[in-house]
């Protein structure tokens, strides 16, 4: 069966749903951080194999902008990461929860 | 079975297995590997799909910068399988039930598209000629507006990441 669009399909949401199991059962914050990216870029792979189905070169941009939105996203989160890390000396979101006290 | 056939398999092989080895491994510094050699094997399959420019992208910014800042934080903070902070079997078993019930829902939801067919001839749309032509022309006022998200998200980081001493100089004024 040669590959199509459904292999596509599969594909990503395997590694949307490793991502968003990985963000459930860690505590780390880096780590559920590194699964957002992980999702990010399933999502990405299925844009661009759209892309090439259609010939058309507007989702490889979306890409290029979703690449943007995450480099962004991640030097603001990091910074965040490390403050929590400044204040409680532990990476663990767990300890979060004081924030509604 | 062709070539293109072989080579989406073993990239999809490769590039599952390194996820899973990301939320598994204990040691953050192996998932931070595990997510390098993910992201490597989905450059392999833009450049399968003919997205040469956004594979060059993916590994410069993806396994190049972010993955670096990544490692460097978690090698600034020391943290190791020791002192991982572990969640409970229960909790964990209802998080694999949740993102499995998540894949089962949109699996069942998506079995019945048409499958489009993959041309496996080689097309030029995704190298930088062409995306340079329509990222200037028809997307030219988000990438101007993504300029100013990267200036935000810098000052941001800075305002976020220094010290704040600031507020005890005002107090003690």
């Amino acid at each position: 069966m040669p590959v199509n669009s459904t292999h596509y399909l599969f594909l990503s949401l395997l590694l949307f749903s490793i991502g968003i199991m990985g963000a459930l059962m860690r505590r780390n914050a880096i780590i559920i951080f590194m699964c957002i990216e992980l999702m990010l870029n399933a999502v990405n792979l299925l844009l661009v194999a759209f892309s090439k189905i259609y010939a058309d070169a507007d989702a490889q941009l979306f890409v290029f902008f979703i690449m943007v939105v995450a480099a962004a996203e991640v030097a603001v989160g990091l910074a965040i990461i490390v403050m929590m890390y400044r204040k409680v000396h532990s990476v663990d979101i767990n300890i979060l929860n004081r924030l509604k006290h | 079975m062709d070539i293109y056939d072989m080579l989406f398999w073993i990239l999809s092989a490769i590039a599952v297995s390194c996820a899973l080895g990301v939320i598994l491994s204990r040691n953050p510094v192996t998932s931070v590997m595990f997510l390098i050699l993910t992201f490597f094997a989905i450059s392999g399959h833009y450049i399968l799909m003919n997205a040469q420019f956004l594979a060059i992208v993916n590994i410069i910014v993806y396994a190049g910068a972010i993955m670096v800042l990544f490692l460097f934080v978690i090698m600034l903070m020391n943290l190791n399988a020791d002192v991982e902070p572990q969640k409970g079997q229960l909790v964990q078993l209802a998080g694999v039930i949740s993102g499995g019930v998540l894949f089962l829902v949109v699996l069942a939801a998506i079995k019945t598209a048409a499958p489009q067919p993959i041309e496996k001839t080689s097309t030029d749309i995704g190298l930088i000629t062409n995306l340079g032509k329509v990222l200037f022309t028809k997307y030219v006022l988000p990438f101007e507006i993504s300029s100013v998200l990267f200036l935000s998200a810098m000052i941001g980081a800075v305002v976020i990441g220094k010290k704040e001493e600031i507020p005890n100089i005002q107090r003690g004024e």
